[in-house]
């Protein structure tokens, strides 16, 4: 091999989204704008800030409570752990998920095709960059304040079991990251409203079968290693054990696939921003 | 090295989608303070054109240099000293009137202060002071337009790109929009801006390229290529339908620079209309009206190109 082909192989292994080398690409401080455009736009329609609070608590208590006074004890780790306590945190982990996914694909699908609010934007020294990180970070702001909530509720029902329960907010942040990453730079390949049809086919089946309702070990082993190569069983993994106490250095392995992801959806997001409309 | 009072400069600039050539190779030259047109058809490349100078479509080949800087290197250092009036409204029906302006002059970093500041002037300017806390959706065109001509000033630019500034508007809009642009040419804002009406060319430039194409055809003031490609008067001819063709071939014999026979009508290019007029009386001619006017932009189109503007 010549030292040529040396010296280009490494570009060639990394994905093309990482690639985005280009100044500003991932974002920059302007991309706080984004996020002031929205707050302003949502004063005129707080309801709908609102109504992100009730789905996670809705859930929690039809099927943690509800759900949890017949089924009684999941065992965890080798212990023995309330319904209730152990189905919260995945609650948390799926609704920072929908949050996400929600904000960066309809909203961002609406203001890319029809508001034309990216092109207005790129007429000013925005770029693509911003407009990504801009997106993602309104959808993380707007995902920790729901995920804030969602504690106090666990904290008030006596659900939290640990002190590392103060970094089930952060980690929260980090699913949305991750979630809202890869929905936004989807949502830049869709043409229509009938292609979210398939956001629906990716998060549904992850919320029903990513270890959410019972312990992964009920699987045979394929499904337990196919379910553990999906996005949210990395995060339902890593509430889970902060709020259980169950803490192992294993989490970090499902907080760096989290960050990684978060990180290539945001390069994607931008990059292709630029290509649909920077033509 | 350039002149210090050329602020856009674009030699042999292309655009190609594909295999399609939108721009062809064109150069040009802007001035300080001067209001510069690209006139043509719809298709002619002067929203290419436009897109390139605002820094949001990179050239496909070819030179091209705003107030000295690279569109592609430094997109957002240039953008950041422009204001661009895009052909269609992307004004956020979101936001509130004065939030329109808040929010975009916020995109160029502005401090709330300085924006507050000049949001009461621009509305004033524009003539939407009384609407600043409406949303937008309820303006109508003409509003909108002004609007975003308000929006397009937060960031006090040194050039103004206008696309297609009064298309879909009324005549009553449209000469609204016309007399602030004329303001803004007067407090000396570099203005760029691409029509495909005549009218407009000839009330707002100073200077003015035809496009066709892709390509440039003819460049100059609006007087400088009236005179140069066309005569001093029209008259134009209407007959019936069922003497059109014949009425057309008798006219060869009326002295004239040039002749155009449309579908409708038959165009005769002469130093005297009147004297035209009584000549083809003279030949037997009666047409069902007749009209001598001075020649227009639209005359040059038609010599330059072979087709009216608005076809």
């Amino acid at each position: 091999m010549s030292e040529q082909t040396l010296r280009k192989l490494p570009l060639r292994i990394l994905p093309p989204a990482l690639l985005a080398t280009r100044r500003g690409a991932l974002g920059g401080k302007e991309s706080v704008h984004v996020v002031e455009r929205h707050a302003r736009a949502y004063r005129h329609q707080w309801v709908m800030l609102v109504s992100g609070f009730f789905e996670p608590l809705f859930y929690l208590l039809s099927i943690g409570v509800g759900l949890g006074e017949l089924v009684g004890k999941v065992q965890f780790a080798g212990m023995s752990v309330g319904f209730t306590s152990f189905v919260a945190p995945a609650l948390l982990a799926t609704s920072a998920m929908n949050g996400a996914v929600l904000d960066s694909t309809f909203n961002v699908f609406f203001r890319l095709k029809y508001a034309k609010l990216y092109d207005s934007a790129l007429a000013t020294p925005m770029r693509s960059g911003d407009l990504a990180l801009g997106e993602i970070s309104w959808a993380l702001i707007r995902g920790g304040l729901y995920a804030c909530a969602f504690m106090v509720v666990m904290l008030a029902m006596g659900l939290v079991h640990s002190a590392w329960a103060v970094l089930a907010v952060p980690t929260a942040l980090l699913i949305g990251f991750a979630f809202a990453s890869v929905g936004m730079a989807a949502t830049t390949f869709m043409k229509s409203w009938q292609h979210f049809e398939f956001i629906l086919l990716a998060t549904l089946p992850m919320f029903l079968f990513s270890a959410t309702f019972y312990p992964l070990s009920v699987y045979p082993r394929p499904v337990q290693i196919l379910v553990d190569v999906t996005p949210l069983y990395q995060g339902i993994a890593i509430l889970r054990g902060l709020t259980l106490g169950v803490v192992t250095p294993g989490l970090l392995w499902h907080a760096l696939y989290l960050a990684v992801l978060g990180v290539a959806g945001l390069a994607l997001a931008s990059r292709r921003i630029s290509r649909l409309l920077l033509k | 090295m350039p002149a210090p009072d050329i602020l856009v400069r674009a030699h042999e600039l292309t655009k190609r989608f594909g295999q399609f050539t939108a721009v062809d190779a064109i150069s040009f030259e802007l001035r300080q303070g001067e209001a510069f047109g690209f006139l043509g058809p719809n298709g002619a490349g002067k929203s290419s054109t436009m897109r390139m100078i605002g820094c949001v479509s990179p050239p496909t080949g070819g030179e091209l240099s705003i107030l000295g800087m690279d569109p592609v290197a430094d997109g957002p250092a240039i953008r950041s000293r422009l204001g661009v009036v895009p052909q269609e409204d992307t004004l956020d029906v979101e936001l509130t009137v004065r939030e329109n302006l808040l929010i975009y002059g916020r995109y160029f970093g502005l401090p709330r202060a300085v924006i507050a500041d000049r949001t009461d002037r621009l509305l004033d300017f524009v003539q939407l002071t009384e609407r600043g806390n409406d949303q937008v959706e309820p303006l109508s065109g003409g509003m909108k337009r002004r609007l975003t001509i308000a929006r397009s000033l937060i960031n006090d630019p040194e050039i103004l790109l206008l696309d297609e500034p009064t298309t879909g508007l009324d005549p009553q809009a449209r000469h609204v929009v016309w007399d602030r642009l004329f303001r803004l040419k007067q407090q000396g804002v570099t203005l760029i801006l691409t029509t495909h009406y005549m009218d407009e060319a000839e009330q707002l430039c100073d200077r003015l390229v035809v496009m066709d194409g892709g390509k440039i055809a003819a460049e100059g003031s609006p007087r400088e290529l009236i005179d140069q490609y066309s005569s001093a008067e029209v008259l134009e001819l209407r007959f019936h339908p069922s003497e059109h063709d014949q009425a057309a071939e008798k006219l060869r014999d009326v002295p004239a620079e040039r002749m155009e026979v449309l579908a409708d009508r038959v165009l005769l290019y002469v130093p005297d209309g009147d004297a035209a007029l009584a000549a083809a009386g003279d030949l037997g001619l009666e047409p069902l009206t007749s009209l001598v006017r001075r020649s227009t932009l639209e005359d040059v189109f038609l010599r330059l190109t072979g087709r009216r503007l608005e076809d």
